[in-house]
């Protein structure tokens, strides 16, 4: 390394850290495009992360670096701790998981632009005046400003999101005025950096103003925001992260973070808006409407009752059934039956019998969990249906087999103009044959709508817990031989 | 770099990344949120820059946290998201082995 470091001139090493950074941006947006599509996914993050490598160690040859033993121990620490955490987690966690590391990039960026403000800062104490010996022109103190304030909230509105989601942190705090005191931290957050940016970094209390409103705004936002949104939320601070790194990019004059940055910023809000429409809302009223607190609307009276039925029955039931349509749901996950479910399918196939799984978008904690999941479990992605694929589909099912699933597939959202799930889109599950839902109790669903699915007269219920109900599934198809 | 040459970086990024996504499946949503999320990662090298310059003590403490949190994001990123498309397979890839 330190022969690298003086052998060639400034203008050649950056020549080489440009190409590379080039080479990085390539590499990130093609590692993008192939993680778009279930063949070659894999692929796709492996050349990311070859560009991820390429960029870091072309960094240590950058001109007028030093504290390289600070800079491999923060790597060193930030790795091991990274490595072991995202090894370890349960494939069920991995929602809260993504929040906690898009936190840590958002922290980052604001990190960037504190030393970068601080510098300004402190040069203008120490010299007395105003602009001081540091000189940022205005344009970039404005972006070092605003990437830092994304990056803060992005930081500590993931972190909320976090311990939401992991059950940390259960209370969804509300308040009279709210929205009033948001809007004040966020405001009066924006209000210093105009401060610091007119005057040249300014002093350093009105630089730590900045972070310290940013953050506790980035807190107070996310504290009301139900669980069942938060999936979106996360999705929104991707999108802040990358944004923020984008305007710490035009800060450091680097390329590389310019592009990865905005590339993410706006695949981010894509992604966040294709999340909230799954989920049949606006990102308006993911984010600022009290939803999600479980009060729902005025239940509609369901009339019938509902039907119980043995696991033999259903056993018989769908070894001589040309077609079985799964639909998984979260409850599944959290009954770890994933697997008992893919082995009783897997002797259904063995049986002739076709079998899909029907998705819905929010089947899970968050678009495409749900498949992860599965995926987790053996099932292979040809035999897994998104909505859109699969609805026209049920008519035609001898049985539509609902396990840990309810509000996606209550019929109410296609009939009921007072349900509050009213025009979100569903599962036509009804529209099978036979029905049978796999379920615990007798209770109403996440959101505290009664399923009007449970009391169709094509409707049976099979009482039990999630993993013990697969088994006993699978032992009923083994016995019919 | 020019301003007028990083607003044209910017715009096309800003395009190409929409272009990107506005095709993937539903089943891919989680993933690749994941791999965005580790693509941001790259914020590893500002940071590094940032410490690498860092000169006062409160610098390098926040240049240290930086340079911290940067890798925990790009390395976290790609763990997660390597761990999920790893287990993403046909019918006939599963068949011919793989699997647990």
């Amino acid at each position: 390394m330190e022969e690298v470091m003086q052998a060639p001139g400034v203008a050649s090493r950056f020549l080489v850290i440009d190409i590379s950074y080039f080479l990085t941006a390539v590499l990130f947006i093609m590692g993008l495009k192939r993680m778009s599509s279930p063949v070659t996914a894999r692929s796709g993050i492996v050349w990311a992360g070859a560009g991820m490598a390429v960029a870091t160690l072309v960094t240590f040859i950058y001109p007028g670096m030093g504290n390289f033993e600070l800079i491999i121990a923060a790597i060193v620490v930030g790795t091991i701790i990274a490595w072991w955490s995202g090894k370890k987690v349960a494939m069920t966690d991995m929602p809260q998981m993504i929040a906690l590391y898009n936190g840590m990039g958002g922290g980052a960026a604001a990190a960037i632009a504190a030393v970068e403000l601080y510098r300004a800062a402190f040069a203008n104490a120490a010299s007395g005046s105003s602009p001081g010996p540091v000189q940022h022109g205005p344009l970039i103190m404005t972006l070092a400003v605003v990437g830092g304030i994304i990056g803060a909230i992005s930081f500590s509105g993931s972190l909320i999101a976090w311990a939401k989601l992991q059950g940390v942190l259960n209370k969804t705090v509300r308040f009279a005025g709210q929205k009033f005191v948001n809007g004040l931290l966020f405001l009066g957050s924006l209000a210093v950096g105009v401060i610091v940016v007119l005057h040249h970094g300014a002093d350093p209390l009105h630089v730590s103003l900045i972070f310290a409103l940013a953050l506790l705004f980035g807190v107070a936002m996310t504290l009301p925001i139900g669980g069942a949104d938060m999936p979106v939320v996360i999705s929104l601070y991707n999108a802040l992260t990358g944004l923020a790194v984008a305007f710490e990019g035009f800060v450091m004059n680097n390329a590389a973070m310019i592009i990865a940055g905005t590339v993410v910023g706006s695949a981010g809000t894509l992604l966040t808006q294709l999340m909230a429409k799954a989920m049949n809302r606006s990102l308006a009223n993911v984010l600022f409407s009290d939803f999600g607190s479980g009060g729902g609307g005025a239940a509609t009276a369901v009339s019938g009752s509902m039907k119980p039925i043995e696991a033999s029955d259903v056993g018989v039931m769908m070894a001589f059934a040309s077609k079985v349509i799964v639909v998984p749901g979260y409850g599944m996950a959290v009954a770890q039956a994933q697997h008992k479910v893919w082995e009783m399918c897997q002797l259904l196939i063995e049986r002739g019998v076709t079998v899909k799984f029907a998705i819905h978008p929010v089947a899970g904690r968050m678009p495409g969990h749900m498949n992860v999941l599965l995926a987790e479990a053996g099932v292979p992605y040809d035999l897994i249906s998104d909505l859109d694929e699969i609805n026209a589909e049920f008519e035609t099912a001898d049985v539509a087999l609902i396990i840990g699933a309810n509000d996606v597939v209550n019929p109410v959202a296609r009939t009921d103009k007072s349900s509050p799930i009213y025009g979100m889109p569903i599962l036509n599950a009804d529209k099978a044959k036979n029905v049978i839902v796999i379920k615990r109790g007798q209770g109403a669903g996440f959101s505290g709508i009664e399923n009007a699915l449970f009391f169709l007269d094509n409707t049976r219920m099979l009482y039990g817990d999630g993993q013990k109900a697969a088994a006993e599934l699978v032992n009923a198809i083994k016995a019919v031989g | 770099m020019t301003g007028i040459v990083a607003l044209y970086i910017f715009m096309l990024a800003a395009f190409t990344g929409y272009e990107i996504i506005a095709k993937v499946p539903v089943i891919l949503h989680t993933p690749l949120m994941s791999g965005s999320n580790f693509v941001h990662g790259i914020v590893l090298v500002g940071a590094m820059v940032a410490l690498g310059g860092a000169v006062t003590p409160l610098e390098k403490v926040i240049g240290f946290i930086g340079v911290l949190l940067a890798a925990g994001n790009a390395v976290g990123g790609y763990v997660v998201t390597e761990r999920m498309l790893e287990m993403f397979k046909s019918s006939g890839a599963r068949k011919t082995g793989g699997g647990h």
